[in-house]
């Protein structure tokens, strides 16, 4: 469960038994990580036993080399403290692993379903620690910290934007073996739009994160399970260290799910539909449900502990845990979004795709003829299959030839001018469209100032008409229609907007006696509405 | 359908004379003329009453096309299909003047072998996305649709699917050291980075999107792939032409080449992205994406 302490021990480990002075400190571009010096192991081995006993087998080597490959994880942070003296400046006071480990725990945090974290973002959230550090610099130092740390987590400069490590390993022929192991920590994924932005790889999330090479659900339910009990006793510091490592799974749950619907998305004859998908998301569906209803009672119960705590700190540490927990809530409703997106659309490309009449006659398979044996090879054989194709598949270029009399006319002339605003724009053609209305404002604001009633001295809609008649033959079809939408007024808008009177009308059986007119003879009035009382509802209610 | 279909379908009496003796410069001319509108691939027969009218020429007589076939060879011209659907389809013959080399296609490609494999594996790949099954690559009048960024996530997928293959099978495909050229294919692709940030906003030439979508636009210049959006990385269909360059000339090629390495690919004829069998027991771990059967 404390995969956060695993990790610690990890580096604290590799610090004391592995030289890390044997880093070499280049420019940089390329992180090499020399495992301990073969030279130096080998003779150990040998020292031991003798030389009579064969070199360990393979099986022996396999962890050993995961082993190693985790370290080598580790390195680049390391690798950060070293090379800081190099920098230009007095940076010593920077603990720049510690700014790295944070920065990379930023990002596993913000990744989002669709996209990663976005670069600026993080190193913003990471300005406060990386100021804590060295409060007396200045911010545009603190600011070329936190850009130089990440910058070399992503290891900007190197064509793979990637680190390579070195270690060595006894093949199944007893023969050493130097391999270079190529990793990544934090990579650069295309957002929407074109953007670049961040995840942390599962190296990253796997050694430094912590170990979560576990079966997602089950560790999920874990974490849960242990949270509530935490949160029950009012252990909420341990409470907080769980509740964050959920939210690692989580992410992590949603990252899988993820990378499973963009290949549903991508071919659809590749995916079983009938049986494995659907019971895939199912899972997932029914997991979403399952810990939605378990967050919302962890939160219930934080918010019980924040709310009848005593100490300042515990107040505190509640709060944070119900942003923790409401930020699991957020994730788990995006992903279940996605879950629905991805019947429709599986069902729409099979329209496209599987629908289609048969073609007359056989071509090419070019993944499973062409790419799919290709990948496997060795680069260098491949290569030559990918040169073949690329030599026939691109097509033609017809070669430029140049006269020199153009050439020299071509750089005479004198560059053409860019219109700085571009071309002019044509004035637009506006044709008023013709008002249309029945009444116009000047009537709606006489039949206004006639249902201005006062509260105590109701009127019958009759002597109203009569009162328009005077005025304008038009008017008394507006008072009729005001009169009429008065008897069924509109109280609940007036409630929430606040009125301070409200127009109605009530029908007491009198009939109306009118030449234009028929129907009954309503009361119209203005009722008084308590304004004051209606806020102080709303706001109670809110 | 090549132009010797076209030349059986038409009836022998349409054509003036058989022979092209009959021929005269003026005929020679427009020869060379329509073999000059096929070098422009972008140009639409349906856009230009010229082109159109010199296709027209080519199907109805014969000794024309026997004399616009001799002017495209003598140039270095192999032609695929002339129609109106596709115009002139001609495509460089090896050692052309109008071949296109990887070291003028790319820079880096010239020396790194890596760089070299990917943007080679970025043609193969947008093809195979733009033509997923066989049946799409035998029918003319499939379009197919292709983004930049869907692209490398099919590659990447694939790839991933490989690394988890050699997982299961206990392989250290860590490659050995100093030895660039003997490691798996798939993981020069997988460990290039998919993305990344420049000063100037515009993609990285590096990264795999970058390559991919430097494929995608060399080929629209070819007059092979029409832009269409710039969602996802850049949007693309293809067009007739670029299935007659996959389906007469690349994939054949390759697959001469890959047959030269003692590959055989086993094919029935049918797709190879198919559901697996009921018997196949299969647990789709949540990870693994894609179940590629091939």
């Amino acid at each position: 469960m404390y995969t956060r302490a695993r990790a610690g021990d990890l580096v604290r480990h590799s610090g004391i038994s592995v030289p890390f002075r044997t880093l070499s400190v280049r420019p940089p571009t390329l992180c090499d990580v020399t495992s301990p010096p073969p030279g130096a192991a080998a003779p150990q081995l040998n020292t031991a036993d003798g030389a009579a006993r064969p070199a360990p087998g393979p099986a022996a080597d396999e962890g050993l080399a995961r082993r190693l490959r985790a370290l080598a994880c580790t390195a680049p942070l390391h690798d950060l403290d070293a090379r800081k003296a190099n920098l230009a400046g007095e940076y010593g006071v920077y603990a720049m692993a510690e700014v790295a480990l944070a920065a990379i725990d930023l990002v596993t945090l913000h990744m989002d379903f669709d996209t990663g974290a976005d670069h600026e973002q993080i190193v913003a959230r990471l300005l406060p620690r990386v100021a804590a550090q060295a409060p007396g610099r200045p911010a545009p130092e603190h600011d070329r910290v936190a850009r130089w740390v990440l910058e070399n987590l992503i290891n900007v400069g190197s064509v793979d934007r990637g680190f390579r490590a070195v270690y060595g390993t006894f093949g199944p022929d007893g023969v050493y073996v130097r391999r270079d192991y190529d990793f990544k920590l934090i990579e650069e994924v295309p957002g929407p739009g074109g953007s670049v932005y961040l995840r942390t790889t599962d190296e990253a999330v796997n050694v430094l994160v912590g170990a979560l090479d576990t079966d997602v659900t089950s560790a999920q339910i874990a974490a849960e399970v242990k949270l509530e009990v935490l949160i029950s006793r009012g252990r909420l510091a341990d409470a907080q260290l769980a509740a964050e490592q959920a939210r690692y799974r989580t992410v992590q749950y949603s990252e899988t799910l993820r990378r499973t619907l963009d290949a549903t998305r991508r071919n659809v004859r590749a995916v079983d539909w009938l049986s494995t998908v659907p019971e895939l998301i199912s899972e997932a569906l029914d997991h979403v449900a399952d810990r939605y209803r378990h967050e919302n009672a962890i939160l219930t119960n934080i918010r019980k502990a924040r709310d009848e705590a005593e100490s300042a700190e515990h107040k505190r540490r509640a709060a944070e845990l119900v942003d923790i927990v409401k930020d699991c809530i957020r994730r788990h409703t995006q992903l279940q979004s996605r879950l629905l997106e991805a019947g429709p659309l599986f069902r729409a490309e099979q329209d496209r795709q599987a629908f289609a009449p048969p073609a007359p006659r056989s071509g090419y398979d070019l993944y499973g003829q062409l790419l799919a044996p290709v990948l496997p090879l060795p680069v260098e054989r491949a290569g030559r299959v990918t040169d073949a194709f690329f030599a026939r598949g691109t097509g033609l270029r017809t070669p430029t030839s140049v006269r020199m009399a153009d050439l020299v006319e071509m750089l005479l002339t004198p560059p053409v001018e860019r219109e700085h605003l571009g071309a002019e724009m044509p004035e637009p053609d506006l044709i008023a469209t013709p008002d249309d209305s029945r009444f116009s404002e000047e009537q709606l604001a006489v039949a206004m100032e006639l249902l201005e009633l006062p509260a105590d001295a109701p009127r019958r809609l009759s002597g109203l008409l009569a009162d328009a008649r005077r005025r304008d033959p038009d008017l008394p079809y507006l008072i009729a229609l005001l009169a009429v939408h008065a008897a069924s007024p509109p109280v609940g808008t007036a409630y929430r907007q606040g009125e301070q009177r409200l127009l109605f009308a009530v029908d007491d059986g009198t009939e109306l006696d009118d030449h234009e007119f028929g129907g009954a003879d309503l009361i119209v009035g203005t009722a008084l509405l308590d304004a004051a009382g209606m806020a102080a509802d709303r706001a109670e209610v809110a | 359908m090549t132009e010797y279909d076209i030349d059986e379908m038409t009836p022998p009496d349409a054509a003036p004379a058989p022979a092209a003796p009959g021929m005269t410069p003026a005929d020679a001319a427009d020869a060379a003329r329509l073999v000059a509108f096929g070098l422009q691939p972008k140009l639409l027969p349906a856009r230009d009453v010229e082109y159109a009218e010199l296709l027209r020429r080519h199907r109805d007589e014969p000794a024309f096309a026997r004399l616009t076939d001799a002017v495209a060879a003598g140039l270095g011209l192999i032609v695929l299909e002339v129609s109106t659907r596709a115009g002139m389809a001609v495509t460089a013959a090896e050692d052309s003047v109008f071949a296109v080399r990887m070291g003028d296609y790319a820079r880096r490609a010239a020396t790194d072998s890596a760089d070299r494999f990917l943007h080679g594996l970025a043609h193969l790949a947008v093809a195979a996305l733009a033509f997923p099954r066989p049946e799409d690559l035998a029918d003319d009048g499939y379009i197919g649709r292709v983004t930049v960024n869907g692209v490398d996530a099919f590659v990447r997928q694939a790839c991933h699917r490989l690394e988890e293959r050699a997982e299961e099978q206990g392989e250290n495909t860590d490659p050995t050291t100093g030895a660039p050229g003997l490691e798996s294919a798939w993981r020069v692709y997988a460990r290039r980075s998919a993305t990344g940030a420049t000063k100037d906003a515009r993609r990285l030439a590096g990264s795999t999107t970058g390559i991919v979508g430097k494929a995608a636009a060399f080929l629209v210049d070819s007059g092979f792939l029409q832009r269409t959006g710039d969602e996802s990385g850049g949007t693309y269909r293809t067009t007739a032409r670029y299935q007659l360059q996959v389906r007469d000339m690349a994939a054949s090629a390759a697959m001469a080449e890959l047959l030269e390495l003692g590959v055989v690919p086993v094919s029935d004829g049918g797709a190879t992205l198919l559901p697996p069998d009921e018997s196949d027991d299969l647990d789709l771990v949540a990870d693994a994406g894609l179940p590629f059967h091939s």
